[in-house]
């Protein structure tokens, strides 16, 4: 049976007057790669930063590996590791001493110290350059390696604030492909990301705007926005100022552009066919399904507009 | 215990790893004393004097001898006038002038007193004072002698200077200097090293990786400063063996005690460190931050340079809070003095007094920050 390895209910933090995270509920199941959408601001790494028992929840509650986070922080931080998009080593030391200090840090003793720097070493691809400085390393492997030091004492449950910042697409690539086998072999992963192709890695995604959970759900799933409301793609030379065009139409409830196309957003019922037929003068258009970004962009637009924010 | 241990290896690495701070460590300090013990230095040899000697008698010849024999001054000119005199200084061929005035051996013989003029160049106040000091003593025991030598005659005469008493008869300044040396030096060494190595771990993300694993505040603070304090004590050690082989510093009470007073003032220095780096967010202002607290307060207002007994009530009493004040009491009871420890043991209560304080003060940050 799978159990729930983060459990979040009514999870709120105020900063004086201001609410950082606002009433967030939400389950990670064990195994799943979870993924934290949201701008800058939205409340991401607050609620990080909760459930890693760095910060204590104003109200509401939080079990991550089973530990409650505001009663038991010092528990937590055995159960989790942690990565941030600073790859935090120590540049002046090398790998093996970082390796070597993370592993004291987390009280492994001297044999599993061994087996683990090994293992991290392999998975990282650095055999042979133990002794090269971690500050010596390109973008992509101090990656790996902040990821190896995050897991040596072999934590269930793993955060990671947006890992692949300011690394080359190859070695994201690779890296999402560590994590995923890292998922699949039993590690549940929460992971924060601005980049929108990325989330495609989530089993789950959570869409955080201003401190509220706007929308949580598989991709599939939050697809089901755009359930009855069809979307078309239009090409153009000038997208802008198509866009601006197509937002008078009285059928059409909004546009975004997306390169040189733009993607407009159709009002509930709307006939498609009749829709791309009006356009004419050599318009090329098609229905599409929603992107990720078109998901996004809409649950955030309908998060911001309904109420004001208490 | 395996967790501080871990920290320390990984700061001692770092220290020994990080050139800069090595270098802040270890040769700054013997840079600085070598560069304050002989600049600080407040003896002066061989002033150039002028003599304008209108006299010309034996007595005023064994005056002239005097101050020449002395070592303290080099006759370079004799001089015929006041005007002379006052060239010469301009020129800063001179920086002293004795003037004899016309008649001293025959006011001597009458048993009349007799004042001899001796000008200084003023224009370091240090320098001066210190040349007044010399002259009073020479002519103080011209006098003595030509008395001795006039002996039997009743209220024998007297050559006249107006004196001028330096507590210091000896003037070995560096002596005096030293001890303050050793306060200043474990003070940027203690307080700068400790502060910039836990800033530089914030500003690099380090920190947070840190916090997220499970290590209490009190093993990362001990595995941190202890490297530190290690350190810094060595570098005192150094500074007193190297005081002691060059400029005759003596060492008068015992290691033990001294080494006592260095670890307790060096143990507030770490936790000013310490402190200042739950204030400071970036290297830069942790470095004011320590210049403000620490460097200014040991050399200003810790007896350092400027006596306190000196200065105004109000800045005085801003010294019963400077460490270094107290460490220095202490310092030079130990080292100069070989006092018994009852003449400085409040001293070192105070310093004991200063590190609780403020390492109480740091834990009481850090621990709010770690759960904010």
């Amino acid at each position: 049976m799978t159990m729930n390895a983060i459990e979040v209910r009514d999870l709120t933090r105020r900063f004086g007057g201001f609410v950082a995270v606002d009433r967030v509920t939400f389950e990670v199941r064990e195994g799943e790669i979870f993924g934290f959408l949201g701008s800058n601001g939205a409340g991401k790494s607050t609620t990080i930063r909760m459930l890693c028992g760095l910060l204590k929840p104003t109200s509401g509650t939080a079990r991550v590996g089973g530990v409650d986070v505001g009663r038991d922080p010092e528990a937590v931080k055995q159960r989790i590791g942690y990565m941030s998009q600073k790859f935090s080593l120590y540049e002046a030391l090398t790998i093996d001493q970082n390796i070597e200090f993370f592993s004291g840090l987390y009280g492994l003793d001297r044999r599993t110290g061994r087996d683990r720097r090994a293992f991290v070493l392999k998975m990282a691809g650095l055999e042979g350059r133990e002794h090269t400085l971690a500050g010596d390393l390109p973008g992509g492997w101090r990656q790996r390696l902040a990821l190896g030091c995050a897991i040596l004492h072999q934590p269930p449950v793993l955060f990671l604030d947006e890992p692949t910042g300011g690394v080359d697409p190859l070695s994201r690539r690779e890296f999402w492909t560590l994590i995923e086998a890292m998922a699949a072999s039993g590690v549940t992963v929460l992971v924060t990301t601005h980049y929108l192709d990325e989330a495609e890695h989530c089993h789950r995604l959570a869409i955080l705007h201003a401190g509220r959970l706007a929308a949580i759900g598989s991709i599939t799933e939050l697809r089901e926005v755009f359930a009855d409301r069809p979307i078309v793609e239009v090409q153009s030379t000038d997208p802008v100022a198509l866009m601006n065009a197509l937002a008078d139409h009285p059928d059409v409830e909004k546009t975004s552009v997306f390169g040189t196309a733009v993607h407009a957003v159709l009002k509930r019922e709307t006939d498609v066919r009749r829709f791309i037929a009006g356009l004419g003068d050599g318009l090329t258009a098609s229905p599409v399904a929603p992107s990720l970004e078109d998901v996004f962009l809409d649950v955030v637009e309908q998060a911001q507009s309904p109420e004001p924010k208490a | 215990m395996r967790k501080v241990l871990a920290v320390g290896r990984k700061e001692m690495r770092q220290i020994l790893r990080d050139r800069r701070t090595l270098l802040i460590l270890l040769f700054v300090p013997a840079f600085f004393l070598l560069l304050y013990g002989y600049a600080l230095n407040f003896d002066i040899r061989h002033i150039p004097l002028a003599v304008d000697d209108r006299d010309k008698s034996s007595d005023s010849r064994e005056l002239v001898a005097a101050f020449v024999n002395s070592g303290y001054f080099d006759l370079v000119a004799g001089v015929g006038s006041p005007s002379e005199i006052e060239r010469l200084m301009d020129l800063n061929r001179v920086r002293a002038a004795l003037v004899i005035p016309e008649g001293l051996s025959r006011d001597l013989r009458s048993g009349r007193d007799v004042s001899v003029q001796v000008l200084v160049d003023g224009d370091n106040a240090n320098t001066a004072t210190t040349v007044l000091g010399y002259s009073s003593a020479i002519v103080r025991t011209v006098s003595r002698q030509l008395r001795i030598e006039r002996g039997g005659r009743v209220a024998p005469p007297r050559v006249l200077l107006e004196p001028r008493i330096w507590y210091n008869p000896e003037l070995r300044s560096t002596l005096f200097l030293v001890p303050g040396l050793i306060a200043y030096i474990c003070m940027i060494t203690a307080v700068v090293s400790t502060a910039l190595s836990i800033v530089r771990e914030k500003e690099r993300g380090t920190m947070e990786q840190v916090q997220m694993a499970p290590l209490g505040t009190m093993s990362y603070v001990v595995g941190k400063t202890v490297p530190y304090f290690v350190v810094s004590l060595a570098s005192a050690v150094v500074i007193v063996v190297v005081s002691m082989a060059l400029f005759g510093l003596p060492m008068r009470g015992s290691w033990g005690m001294l080494l006592l007073a260095l670890s307790l003032f060096i143990v507030g220095a770490l936790a000013t460190g310490l402190w200042i780096s739950t204030i400071a967010d970036t290297q830069q202002t942790a470095f004011q931050l320590a210049l403000l607290s620490s460097f200014l307060p040991t050399l200003m207002l810790s007896g350092f340079i400027f006596p306190i007994s000196s200065m105004p009530a109000a800045i005085r009493a801003v010294t019963y809070v400077v460490p270094a004040r107290y460490f220095l009491v202490a310092l030079r009871g130990i080292v100069l003095k070989g006092a018994p420890p009852s003449t400085y043991s409040f001293a070192l209560s105070m310093l004991v007094v200063y590190a609780v304080g403020m390492l109480s003060l740091a834990a009481f940050r850090l621990s709010r920050q770690r759960t904010a």
